[in-house]
């Protein structure tokens, strides 16, 4: 005789996992009153120079470091390591973003205490790491110049997963004549209220009120820690 | 694509729920996905034949059920559809919805165990 299958509830986030690690890197995170930005963008519209000259700019009154999520390769850190900010790369291997778990391992033998920002770059993939908390303060979405107007409508879910959206290379907008009012309207139709910095990490356009914007999150996240 | 590594967490999650509860097998894994969870139907339902492969989830159905996005639309005070997700605004009144309150879901919500 066959039984019937039995309905059981369960309601459990699949990726419960990760989310439960997430949670506790932010613990950490805010207990060692560090900032942490995540960075999320297509390859090549420009995380790892921005992310070099905010570290550069950063360096002399603050205390940064960075992690770098990458497929394959060291390039990134030591492109990175030239700020003279501790880096240290994480290698995918073929997976596609970066998880909670890998930003754990990877802050092994790192005092927290040590530091006022985090920078975790991730693997260049506008799909996968929407999906994945990292544990950070803000994630940083970056949309060059090069790359087209209507990205944010072709990826919607990354783009409102983001606080706060970064286009780059404007030193480049003249000559791919880039119609900044149409981007600016698409980040804001898939993520409305999102606030919006275009700059050059080439020329140093837009980095001032960038920079400023960052140590004023800083502040209120530390206020908040002592709390 | 990283739906195969979601699969595989599916078909974690279902078995450890399955075991716990003595049932010899899953016939169906029901979940609930939103559009802003990040994950592609198709590409998940392909990806979850693979991930059953040689476990206790072997032959089982993932029925998945679609959820829209849901947000506050602080225009009308209420909850309300979005006109789409290349558009987050109130589906009724035309005002941007910055605060999503469904989309995201990846969530098993019920197993149809064997007995």
């Amino acid at each position: 005789m066959t039984l019937e299958p039995r309905l059981v509830q369960v309601r459990k986030n699949v990726l419960k996992q990760n989310d439960v690690i997430a949670r506790g890197l932010r613990e950490r995170f805010r207990e060692a009153g560090v900032l942490v930005v995540s960075l999320v963008s297509s390859p090549g519209s420009g995380k790892t120079a921005f992310l070099e000259k905010t570290l550069t700019l950063l360096q002399p009154r603050c205390r940064v470091a960075a992690l770098v999520g990458d497929l394959a390769t060291e390039n990134d850190a030591a492109r990175l390591a030239r700020s003279r900010a501790p880096v240290k790369q994480i290698i995918t291997g073929t997976i596609c973003h970066l998880e909670a778990a890998m930003v754990q391992n990877a802050l092994d033998g790192w005092d927290l205490n040590d530091l006022d920002f985090l920078f975790i770059e991730n693997v260049g993939n506008l799909v996968c790491p929407s999906s994945y908390d990292l544990g950070e303060d803000l994630r940083f979405v970056l949309l060059s110049v090069t790359e087209g107007e209507d990205k944010p409508l072709k990826y919607p879910t990354i783009f409102n997963s983001a606080d706060v959206a970064i286009i780059t290379k404007s030193d480049l907008a003249v000559v791919v004549e880039f119609d900044e009012g149409a981007a600016r309207r698409n980040i804001q139709a898939v993520r409305p209220g999102i606030e919006v910095f275009r700059l050059s990490a080439k020329t140093g356009e837009g980095m001032t009120e960038y920079l400023e914007f960052l140590e004023s999150r800083r502040t209120r996240s530390r206020a908040s820690a002592s709390v | 694509m990283h739906e195969l590594s979601i699969a595989m967490s599916i078909v974690d999650l279902a078995r450890e729920e399955a075991e716990s509860r003595g049932a010899p097998g899953v016939d169906v894994v029901h979940l609930k996905l939103g559009p802003l969870s990040g994950v592609v139907k198709e590409a998940l339902l392909f990806s979850y034949e693979i991930a059953c492969q040689q476990t206790l989830l072997e032959g089982s159905k993932l029925l998945i059920e679609e959820v829209p996005i849901v947000a506050n639309c602080p225009t009308c005070g209420e909850r309300r559809h979005v006109q789409s997700i290349q558009s987050l605004r109130c589906a009724e009144c035309g005002t941007p919805t910055p605060e999503i309150l469904e989309g995201r879901e990846l969530m098993v919500t019920a197993l149809e165990l064997r007995q």
